[in-house]
């Protein structure tokens, strides 16, 4: 009876404690969810004369994702893009961050092109707007330019199937009506 | 550029963007510098940044309800603790060092002396007989040694109890636990 009150602290400690240490304190949620997508206006990696801005996407529903051809993490996810854009579910917009354009053409060339754009965030400008501080990031943005959702680091086939396909569909339904 | 020491550098998430030297401070240094010229305010440059990246960013986190916890929670649980500590030092038994010894104090520390066999008794017995030998060698004079002496049995006494409110409790709570 007399640890009764010291035991239910320290049970309630632990517990704090231990689910702390299952978060990941690199996921920041990002405030722009359910805001505006930032606006901008660069140019196309493939042809650097034509310039690119999310609002020619104004009512699709579309993913951004950014990447670089020295980002790890990026090679890693790359197959899914792959399959995604193959799979025609939802069009990939690629933000090419602070990167080089040889490099990046370089990498599509090899690895493939999952992206309808690609844009050139050379001085990673853009990139600050939709507060990226670590590619790849992605962006599931909706047909009036609002972030629904943002998955930071590289997506995985349980993100997509859980979470960022059903509001794909979602998003989708609500255009029809 | 005191204003980027305000600010968590989301690479190297225990350094402020003042001090890390990942890509992403660089840039976010830059974009404060070109900011600060055009004439902007701390607050509207405090602003461009939680916009982007969120609360985290801010070692100085705003009061409101989602911060209130980490605001507030610090002074209940020093106020909790205060609190414990009060109860407990109400619990203790009155301590008799502001109160001159009663005469039938001074006889139940001798007879404690002469008849109990406690080890702690003996360790009293012996500085007892310590401080005797001293006041007769003259080591001690006598204000001094009358002093040490009502100290020492006062000790003697409280320790007394200790021990004693000790075994007779604890039969009760071995039944109890």
């Amino acid at each position: 009876m007399k640890f009764a009150v010291p035991l239910i602290l320290f049970a309630a400690l632990v517990g704090f404690l231990g689910v702390g240490l299952w978060r990941d304190p690199h996921l920041v949620p990002s405030p722009l969810i359910d805001r505006l997508a930032p606006a901008f206006h660069l140019a196309r990696l493939d042809e650097p004369s034509r310039e690119f801005s999310p609002q020619e996407l104004r009512g699709k529903v579309w993913l951004l994702n950014t990447w670089a051809s020295w980002c790890v993490s990026c090679r890693q996810e790359h197959p899914l893009l792959m399959a995604l854009s193959q799979a025609g579910v939802v069009p990939i917009y690629g933000l090419n961050y602070k990167d080089n354009r040889a490099d990046a053409l370089n990498w599509l060339i090899e690895m493939g092109n999952p992206y309808v754009v690609n844009v050139q965030d050379t001085d990673g400008r853009v990139g600050i707007d939709y507060g990226v501080y670590g590619v790849p990031e992605t962006y599931l943005i909706d047909k009036t330019g609002v972030i629904r959702y943002k998955q930071i680091g590289p997506l995985t086939l349980a993100a997509l199937e859980k979470t960022i396909l059903p509001i794909v569909r979602d998003l989708n339904r609500s255009l029809e009506k | 550029m005191k204003l980027s020491q305000q600010f968590r550098c989301l690479v190297c998430q225990n350094e402020t963007i003042a001090d890390s030297h990942a890509d992403l401070a660089a840039d976010l240094r830059q974009q404060i510098r070109e900011q600060i010229i055009a004439g902007r305010t701390d607050a509207e440059i405090t602003t461009f940044l939680a916009d982007r990246y969120g609360d985290f960013v801010l070692y100085r986190p705003p009061v409101k309800p989602t911060t209130y916890v980490l605001w507030f929670g610090p002074f209940v649980l020093l106020a909790g603790g205060l609190y414990a500590l009060y109860g407990l030092l109400k619990r203790r038994p009155a301590s008799m060092a502001k109160r001159a010894l009663s005469a039938e104090d001074h006889r139940s520390a001798e007879n404690l002396l002469k008849f109990d066999s406690n080890p702690n008794v003996i360790v009293y017995r012996d500085q007892f007989a310590e401080m005797e030998s001293d006041f007769r060698n003259g080591v001690l004079v006598r204000k001094q040694y009358e002093r040490d002496r009502e100290d020492l049995e006062r000790r003697l006494l409280e320790d007394c109890r200790e021990i004693r409110g000790q075994t007779t409790q604890s039969p009760n709570s071995k039944k109890r636990s």
